[in-house]
């Protein structure tokens, strides 16, 4: 189980040349290797979508890939979100239509609704919701997640 | 979502401002206990029997591991109650001998990194010799059932009864007598963050640090001291983020107690993060409970009497704090609800079995009280021919204070007004037409009603009352303005989710005249806040809020009085905001920042007169309160394959008065969304070798966004007396009326069946068993 390879992550733009081993999910190389805590671990079985990023732009579940499988690719977390103090406006979306309460499945919800817009800014209002079901939230009872997707959505469209 | 205009003149109490919480937690800079380096790593080995004697345990050759021989000078888990025939039973922080449920740690090992830890844990062997294992509760009854403690009599740990006298004269009068027989399955709360622990030793002090995914830091420390027998002043414990709770987290894992023993050990970190298949297995179940509820009414509608026998699964031990008797004696002493009823007969029992132990969950017994009884209402309405509703209006209670037959005192509620509001919003005539027009096009709609109340904020007297040794009751404040003229509260209560800072910082506010962007709520960490009892049972607005408001009045004075010397004028012309004490129809004023500086660095100013420095304290231990709402579900049920589509939820309620209404909406949204999964979806099912079947997100199953339809919510603010900030809590009362309206609806979606779903969850698989036995499905050929 020690055949460690060395590889180089980059995330949010900045490069982490580190030596994992092959078991080594990406989940637990952006935390634990990378120091870069806002994505977040709920199951590690694929079902829970906390631990989402962005992996060339697409959301991949970080806890069923390989950090060996993201080499060289480009990883965003919710780290990388804001610009500066400047917030996403997915970010201002959550905090206005008060989108978390315990903010631990805040980040793979943020990451992935970013994803999907950003792939695709048109979606419907009911596919949207469709796609937000991959994610969990114990908390907030989806009512504002989805409110405040939207909100984004129409900023995003706009911008 | 309202924006705030400073210095509008208005109230804080009362606007949706922005929470102050979210800006760390939506750009990754959050900090919970899982993020936090530790030297070593710890992982459990848990029993993969439900029941037997451990035999032997093998380790490999340079293993670092844990057992309970390790153990042996500390005590174990043993919360205690001084009535109801309760039965302390003990929990060793490591299984000593015996295993009595799956997932039970039988050792720790720990290892420089996880992966380690886990590999070494692999390769632990441990032989057991299996014993029969009680899953049931009704099995763990019978007069020949194994003992799941060998050291007690039978498998029941507390048992208690109220009968009012006279019951049997009342029930003789009954006109109808409807009967309930309910099952309500086991679930786990399954908050997004499992559980976490990290304790850091610090060698120039000894003491230790215990970072913790807990709901309660200072009773953390209390319990972990106790069974270590350490001094409380070795020990900090720090509630960080918190990935949400709902009851989970304010009971003690006996994983924390190991830590900090093995942190103090080896004179270091060490660290353990619950992975999901611990947390379902391992951590803590609720809601396993059978119920039979009769109730006896008279011609009219107008409940007489009910008759009650509550048999409750607690598992293999009892939770610290609450003990096991937490769902039993609660289900007893609230099962009534918010009916008008003077006879009451009821035995409730908690009862072992090899299962993981139970510990509360959102609304605790009240979901599983709740559903019975709407069962009961509605089994009642059909029985005399009216609609649901109308048997309700007959029933509920309307004159305040009221005493309920268990003596609980209701003060002022809205029980009729919010049902009617709810009736008037969905109306109720219009979708009885397309029910009809449905069910001739061979649909299956149903409307499903649940009136309820949710007892909160009760301080010390309340938990005395049910025997326990510790009274979780006041809390209480300390608020500071220091000499920078920022203002810090630190708080003895745990909010992990609840925006509790936020809403704290309006109450205060208003008081004291400064904005609550400047006002700082610190929380969760023994060495910083007062002692108190941390978030539990809907209690911290009322009890914390309650605190914030009476230390903030107490500053106020002294704001006043301070600003009667600089301004010369009376107190009374004298008024606090925006940061500035204003002389009332003047432009004479002193900003607060200032007077804090003069509070300690120019006190001969006041002469003497004014106490030096701006520090209070308030504590509030109240007796009580009742919100109340009356949630309604539209459901359709496809009779082919046993599904349920939530087609619209509405919820009428009342929590007094509201501070943050964006937030307090979102506690309702969240609450009502896990009603809802515990009402289809969620299920902890063991085999009848007790070896768990739901362990993962996939088998056990929260709701996502398809299952949860849009919330429509109404508000009442009933202002009660009996809560200072006039605010009732309500972070359970979704939770605990959901189950009953939605499986109310699947019921009245099938009536014309003849059947009664009396189970919850009310699974496809149910539905459809229930179905067939009905013999009338359409004979189509899809009815197998
Ligand atoms: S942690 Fe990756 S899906 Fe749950
Ligand atoms: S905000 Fe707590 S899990 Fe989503």
């Amino acid at each position: 189980m020690s055949d460690k390879t060395d590889i180089t992550l980059i995330i949010n733009g900045q490069s982490y040349a580190i030596r994992v081993e092959s078991r080594r999910t990406l989940a637990d190389a952006i935390r634990e290797d990378c120091g870069q805590t806002g994505t977040h671990i709920g199951c590690e079985h694929g079902v829970c979508g906390a631990c989402t990023v962005l992996v060339n732009g697409e959301p991949v579940r970080s806890c069923l890939m390989f950090a060996q499988q993201a080499d060289g690719k480009q990883i965003r977390t919710v780290e990388g979100l804001a610009d500066g103090d400047e917030m996403h406006p997915m970010q201002r979306a959550f905090m206005e239509n008060h989108g978390l309460q315990c903010g631990f499945c805040t980040p793979g919800f943020l990451m992935l609704a970013v994803g999907v817009l950003e792939r695709e800014p048109d979606i419907s209002d009911h596919d949207l919701v469709d796609v937000l079901s991959s994610n969990l939230c114990r908390c907030t009872g989806y009512q504002n997640i989805i409110k405040a997707v939207r909100a984004a959505a129409v900023e995003m469209r706009q911008s | 979502m309202t924006v705030h205009t400073k210095g509008s003149g208005t109230t804080w109490v009362g606007r949706s401002i922005r929470r102050l919480e979210d800006p760390a937690l939506v750009t990754g800079r959050g900090r919970f206990t899982a993020d936090m380096p530790a030297t070593h790593w710890v992982r459990f080995v848990r029993s993969g029997v439900a029941a037997g004697t451990i035999k032997n345990i093998t380790a490999p050759e340079g293993a670092s591991i844990v057992t309970a021989k390790d153990l042996a000078k500390l005590k174990p888990i043993r919360p205690m109650l001084s009535k109801f025939n309760y039965v302390a039973v003990g929990q060793p922080i490591l299984a000593d001998g015996v295993v009595r449920f799956t997932g039970e740690s039988i050792a720790a090992v720990y290892a420089p990194s996880k992966d380690q830890a886990e590999d070494i844990a692999d390769q632990i062997e441990v032989e057991i010799s299996e014993g029969a294992p009680l899953i049931d509760a009704m099995d763990a009854l019978a007069g020949d059932a194994p003992l799941v403690h060998a050291d007690t009599k039978h498998n029941v740990i507390v048992e208690g009864r109220i009968a009012t006298p006279g019951f049997e004269d009342v029930w003789k009068t009954a006109h109808k007598v409807l009967h309930v027989e309910a099952r309500s399955h086991r679930q786990n709360a399954t908050p997004m963050e499992a559980r976490a622990g990290h304790a850091a030793y610090d060698g120039s002090t000894g003491r230790v640090t215990l970072t913790c995914t807990t709901q309660m830091p200072h009773l953390t420390r209390t319990a972990v001291c106790d069974i270590l027998g350490i001094p409380e002043s070795d020990l900090r414990v720090v509630a960080p983020d918190v990935g949400g709770g709902f009851g989970q987290k304010m009971s003690l894992a006996p994983e924390y107690v190991l830590l900090v023993w093995l942190a103090r050990k080896l004179r270091s970190s060490v660290a353990w993060t619950e992975d999901r298949r611990e947390n379902l297995i391992a951590s803590f179940h609720s809601r396993d409970q059978h119920v039979q509820l009769e109730g006896a009414f008279d011609k009219s509608g107008k409940l007489l009497a009910l008759r009650g026998d509550i048999v409750a699964n607690i598992g293999a031990y009892s939770c610290f704090p609450t003990t096991c008797g937490v769902e039993p004696l609660m289900a007893l002493a609230e099962l009534p609800g918010p009916y008008d009823v003077r006879a009451y007969d009821c035995r409730s029992r908690g009862v072992m079995t090899n299962t993981c132990p139970m510990a509360p969950y959102r609304g605790v017994s009240r979901p599983v009280i709740t559903f019975v009884l709407e069962r009961l209402m509605d089994k009642a309405a059909a029985a005399f021919g009216i609609e649901p509703t109308e048997l309700r209006r007959r029933n509920l209670i309307d004159k305040f204070p009221y005493t309920s037959a268990t003596g609980l005192v209701f003060d002022d509620g809205s029980y009729k007004e919010t049902m009617e509001m709810a009736i008037k919003a969905i109306d109720l005539d219009a979708f009885r037409k397309r029910q009809k027009t449905a069910r001739d096009a061979g649909r299956y709609l149903g409307i499903g009603f649940a009136t309820f109340s949710e007892r909160t904020g009760y301080g010390s007297p309340a938990f005395a009352a049910r025997g326990m040794e510790i009274t979780p009751g006041f809390e209480t404040v300390y608020l500071t303005i220091d000499p920078s003229g920022f203002v810090e509260a630190r708080i003895g209560s745990s909010p992990h989710g609840q925006g509790l800072r936020t809403s704290l910082a309006q109450i205060i506010a208003d008081e004291i005249g400064i904005d609550p962007e400047f006002i700082k709520v610190v929380h969760g960490d023994t060495d910083r806040s007062p002692y108190g009892w941390g978030t539990f049972a809907s209690r911290s607005l009322v009890l914390s809020g309650g605190a914030s408001l009476l230390a903030a009045q107490k500053i106020r004075a002294k704001l006043l009085k301070m600003a009667s010397h600089f301004l010369e004028a009376a107190p009374e012309d004298i008024t606090l905001q925006s940061g500035s004490a204003h002389v009332i129809g003047t432009d004479r004023s002193v900003t607060i920042a200032s007077m804090a500086r003069a509070a300690y660095h120019q006190t001969h100013i006041f002469k003497g007169e004014i106490e030096p420095g701006l520090t209070e304290t308030g504590t509030y231990d109240p007796s009580g309160t009742f919100s109340n709402a009356c949630h309604v579900a539209i459901v359709e049920v496809d009779i082919e394959t046993g599904r349920v589509e939530m087609e619209k939820f509405l919820v009428a309620e009342d929590a007094g008065l509201i501070i943050n209404p964006m937030i307090a909406d979102g506690q309702v949204h969240g609450g009502v969304a896990q009603g809802i999964g515990n009402a289809l979806l969620e299920e902890i099912i063991y085999d009848e070798t007790g070896n768990i079947l739901t362990s993962t997100l996939a088998d056990f199953l929260p709701p996502t966004t398809r299952e949860i339809p849009e919330i429509e919510l109404h508000h009442v603010e009933t202002l009660t007396g009996n809560s200072i900030t006039k605010a009732k809590g309500l972070g359970e009362g979704g939770a605990i009326g959901a189950p009953a309206a939605v499986i109310s609806a699947i019921n009245d979606a099938l009536s014309p069946f003849g059947i009664s779903i009396d189970e919850m969850p009310a699974t496809p698989q149910r539905i459809r068993a229930a179905l067939r036995s009905s013999g009338k499905l359409p004979s189509n050929g899809k009815t197998a």
